[in-house]
C-alpha cells in the first residue's frame, strides 16, 4: 500500500519557486530520508506534507486519501521537530497526552498510552518533570514519545538530531533505526547530514533547488549517483570528479588524465555504443576516495586496477585511515589509504585506482553517462 | 590592593553619593511637601508656610479627605470617587490586556497577508495625542449613549489601551518558537486551545507588564476622566479637581494633600509590589 504519494507538488513564495514539481511515492513501512543542502526545499516539503504550509499546486495523498486541503490534525501524521517543540508549561506526561486531549480520547485510554510509550522509550521516571528540567537527549526522547503515542500512518522528522552533540546523535540515530524496525511504520525524515541519510534510510531522496535529484536506495545513490550534484553531496569525503578525455586503447574505452607530467590512462567500463559516441570528448570521471589507494594495498579485482601517479599535497590521518589530498588533472582529489600510510608531501607515488565503481559524467548536462 | 581605603577612592565615592542624594532630594521635594502638609492644620499652614514640620502627627486631614470632606456639594470625601476609579480601572485593565494578548498572539503566531500592516495601524494609536481624539470620542460616546458614565470611560481605555497591550504582547510572542505552534497544530489543537494551553502559560512576564502599565495609566488619566464624567460618577483624578475649583471657601491644604496622597496610593502600591516584575518583563526575551 502506498503510505504517501506526492504529485507534481509546487510551492512558491512570491516569485521564488521553493519546490518545482515534486513527485514521490512511498510504500508503507519505508524509511525515506530527504537530504540536501540548506535551502533546497526539504523542510518545506516536509511541512507541506504535514499541512503546516500550503502548496501552490499539486496533490498529496496519505494512505491513498487526498489530504491536500485537509488540516494537519486530520492527516493521521505525527511530527518530531528539530527544536523538539515541547510545550514548556506542561509536564512530560502533559506533553505526551496533549494531542489525545485535543482529540477527546478518554482519560483511561490516555494513561494507558502514556505508560506504553514511556516503557518503549524508557522515559517513565521523567513523566512528571517539565521540559526545562530535561537534558537534550531526554527532550528528544519525549518529543519522539509525543509522536509515537499517536500511532499514525506517517511519522515526519524534521532534522531531529541536529541539536544534539555528536555522541548522543549517533546513539539516537541507532535508536530511531531500532524503533523503525520494531514498529514498521512509515517514516519521512529530513536531514542535511548525509551520514544520517545513508545509515537510516531504506530510500533516499537527494534534493537541490526545489527538485529531487535522485530517489533511490542508499547503495544506488552512493554507487551510481544520477548526476554531479548527488555525486558531490553524498559521501564523506564526497566523490572525486576528475576532468578527463575519452579515448580508445586496443578497442576498449579509456579515460585520459593529463597534467604537467604527461598523460595517464584509466580503463573504463563502457558499453561499445556509449564509448563510440564519447570518444574524443571531455567528461568528468567520478571516483570515490576509497577506490584510490597507495599501490602496495591491493584493491578490488586485479584486472580492474589501474595505476595513477599523482603528487601528494597534504595528508590527514584520522586514526582508522589516512586521507591524502592529491593533484590529478589540475583538480584536488581525495584518496583513502591505510591507517599507517604516510607518503611524503610533495612526493609523486603511484596510486591504484579501482575503476569498477567509477562513474562518468557529462560536463554540460551534469548527468551520469550510462 | 587596599582600594577601599585610599583617600582618592573615598573622595570620589563621596562626591558621587552627594550628587545622587541631591538629585533624589530634588525629585522628592513635592512628595515631601504633600506628605508634611497632610499632617498639619490649616491654621498651622497659613500662619507659617507650606514648608514646615508638623507640630503633631494629626490624622484628621486623612480621615476627612477619605470620608467626610465636602466636594461639589456632597460631603462624602474622596471615598466614592476612589471606588469609581476602581470600577473603571479593573475592567478596563483586564479587558484591554486580554484583547492585547489575543491580538499579539494573532499578529505574531498566525501571520496572515497584511498582518504587519494591521500591526502598524494598531500601534500607530500609541503615537496619537489624547487631545486629538477628544472630539471623535465625544461623538462616539454620544452616539452610543455612553457619555457621562464609567462605561464610556471603560470603552475609551479598552480601545486606546489596546495599542499598547497589542504592541507589548506581539513583541513578546514573536519570540515564541514557531515549532511550538506547529507541534500543537499537528496535535490537533485549535486557535483558542493553542492560546489558552500553550501561549498563555508562557505569558505571565508580559501580562504583568501590561497590567501594571494599563492600571497606572488608566488610574492616573485625567483628560478623558474630566471630560466624559460628571457628578458622582467621576473617577478620583477628576474629583480632585473639585478641590481647586472650590472657590467659596479657603483652600484646605492639609485635606487636599491627604486626598492627593490617597488617590496616588494604589499606583504607588502597584509599583512597589510589581515594579521588579515590570522591569523583568520588559527585558524578558531580550537576552536569549
Amino acid at each position: 500500500m502506498s503510505a504517501l504519494s506526492v504529485h507534481d507538488l509546487r510551492v512558491n513564495f512570491g516569485s521564488v519557486d521553493v519546490l518545482k514539481g515534486i513527485d514521490m511515492s512511498i510504500e508503507s513501512g519505508e524509511f525515506v530520508v530527504l537530504v540536501g543542502p540548506s535551502g533546497c526545499g526539504k523542510s518545506t516539503l516536509l511541512n507541506v506534507i504535514a499541512g503546516l504550509e500550503g502548496s501552490s499546486a499539486g496533490r498529496i495523498e496519505i494512505a491513498e486519501r487526498d489530504v491536500t486541503r485537509i488540516a494537519p490534525k486530520d492527516r493521521d501524521i505525527a511530527m518530531v521537530f528539530q527544536s523538539y517543540a515541547l510545550y514548556p508549561a506542561m509536564t512530560v506526561r502533559g506533553n505526551i497526552t496533549f494531542g489525545m486531549e485535543c482529540r477527546g480520547v478518554p482519560k483511561a485510554e490516555r494513561l494507558a498510552a502514556v505508560e506504553r510509550v514511556a516503557k518503549l522509550l524508557q522515559i517513565g521516571p521523567l513523566l512528571d518533570r517539565r521540559p526545562s528540567q530535561l537534558s537534550g537527549g531526554q527532550r528528544q526522547r519525549v518529543a519522539m514519545g509525543r509522536a509515537l503515542v499517536r500511532d499514525p500512518i506517517l511519522f515526519l522528522f524534521d532534522e531531529p538530531l541536529s541539536n544534539l552533540d555528536a555522541k548522543l546523535r549517533v546513539e539516537m540515530r541507532m535508536e530511531i533505526k531500532r524503533l523503525h524496525h520494531r514498529l514498521g511504520t512509515t517514516m519521512v525524515y529530513v536531514t542535511h547530514d548525509q551520514i544520517e541519510a545513508m545509515t537510516l534510510a531504506t530510500r533516499i531522496a537527494v534534493m537541490n533547488k526545489g527538485v529531487i535529484q535522485q530517489f533511490a536506495d542508499p547503495q544506488t545513490i552512493y554507487d551510481t549517483p544520477a548526476n554531479l550534484f548527488v555525486a558531490r553531496f553524498m559521501g564523506s569525503p564526497p566523490m572525486n570528479t576528475i576532468p578527463v578525455r575519452i579515448d580508445t586503447e586496443n578497442g576498449a574505452a579509456v579515460a585520459v588524465v593529463s597534467d604537467g607530467e604527461g598523460t595517464q590512462r584509466l580503463r573504463l567500463d563502457l558499453s561499445a555504443a556509449v564509448a563510440a559516441s564519447w570518444v574524443g570528448r571531455d567528461a568528468l570521471l567520478g571516483v570515490r576516495p576509497e577506490c584510490i589507494s597507495l599501490l602496495e594495498n591491493e584493491v578490488g579485482s586485479p584486472d580492474k586496477i589501474n595505476l595513477l601517479a599523482a603528487e601528494v599535497q597534504m595528508i590527514e590521518p584520522t586514526g582508522a585511515e589516512t586521507l591524502a589530498l592529491i593533484r590529478v588533472s589540475g583538480t584536488d582529489v581525495m584518496a583513502k589509504m591505510s591507517a599507517n600510510a604516510r607518503p611524503a608531501v610533495g612526493s609523486r607515488p603511484t596510486f591504484a585506482v579501482d575503476m569498477s565503481k567509477a562513474c562518468l559524467f557529462d560536463p554540460q548536462t551534469e548527468l551520469r553517462i550510462s | 590592593m587596599d582600594r577601599t581605603l585610599s583617600a582618592g577612592y573615598l573622595g570620589r565615592r563621596f562626591v558621587l553619593y552627594a550628587v545622587l542624594v541631591a538629585f533624589a532630594a530634588f525629585f522628592l521635594i513635592p512628595l515631601a511637601v504633600v506628605v508634611i502638609n497632610s499632617f498639619r492644620t490649616l491654621e498651622e499652614i497659613t500662619q507659617t508656610s507650606v514648608l514646615g514640620i508638623p507640630r503633631a502627627m494629626r490624622w484628621d486631614n486623612w480621615v476627612q479627605a477619605w470620608g467626610s470632606y465636602c466636594l461639589a456639594g456632597s460631603c462624602t470625601g474622596i471615598r466614592p470617587y476612589m471606588w469609581n476609579s476602581v470600577a473603571l480601572v479593573v475592567p478596563a485593565t483586564i479587558i484591554s490586556t486580554l484583547f492585547g494578548a489575543m491580538n499579539g498572539y494573532l499578529l505574531s503566531l498566525w501571520r496572515f497577508k497584511g498582518s504587519n500592516f494591521v500591526f502598524g495601524v494598531v500601534t500607530f494609536g500609541v503615537f496619537l495625542p489624547a487631545q486629538m481624539k477628544l472630539v471623535p470620542w465625544a461623538i462616539t460616546l454620544r452616539e452610543l449613549s455612553l457619555s457621562n458614565g464609567l462605561s464610556g470611560l471603560i470603552l475609551i481605555h479598552v480601545v486606546q489601551g489596546m495599542c499598547f497591550t497589542t504592541l507589548f504582547c506581539r513583541n513578546y510572542y514573536v519570540n515564541v518558537p514557531a515549532d511550538l505552534i506547529k507541534a500543537a497544530k499537528v496535535d490537533g489543537a485549535d486557535f483558542l486551545q493553542i492560546f489558552c494551553r500553550i501561549v498563555l502559560p508562557l505569558s505571565p512576564p508580559i501580562l504583568i507588564v501590561t497590567v501594571i502599565w494599563q492600571f497606572t495609566n488608566i488610574w492616573n488619566e485625567f483628560l478623558y476622566a474630566i471630560t466624559f464624567s460628571e457628578g458622582s460618577h467621576r473617577p478620583v483624578t477628576a474629583a480632585l479637581m473639585a478641590f481647586s475649583a472650590n472657590i467659596a471657601q479657603a483652600r484646605e491644604y492639609g485635606i487636599e494633600s491627604a486626598a492627593v496622597l490617597l488617590a496616588a496610593l494604589p499606583t504607588l502600591l502597584v509599583y512597589l509590589f510589581g515594579g521588579k516584575y515590570f522591569l523583568r518583563g520588559l527585558t524578558a526575551g531580550a537576552v536569549k
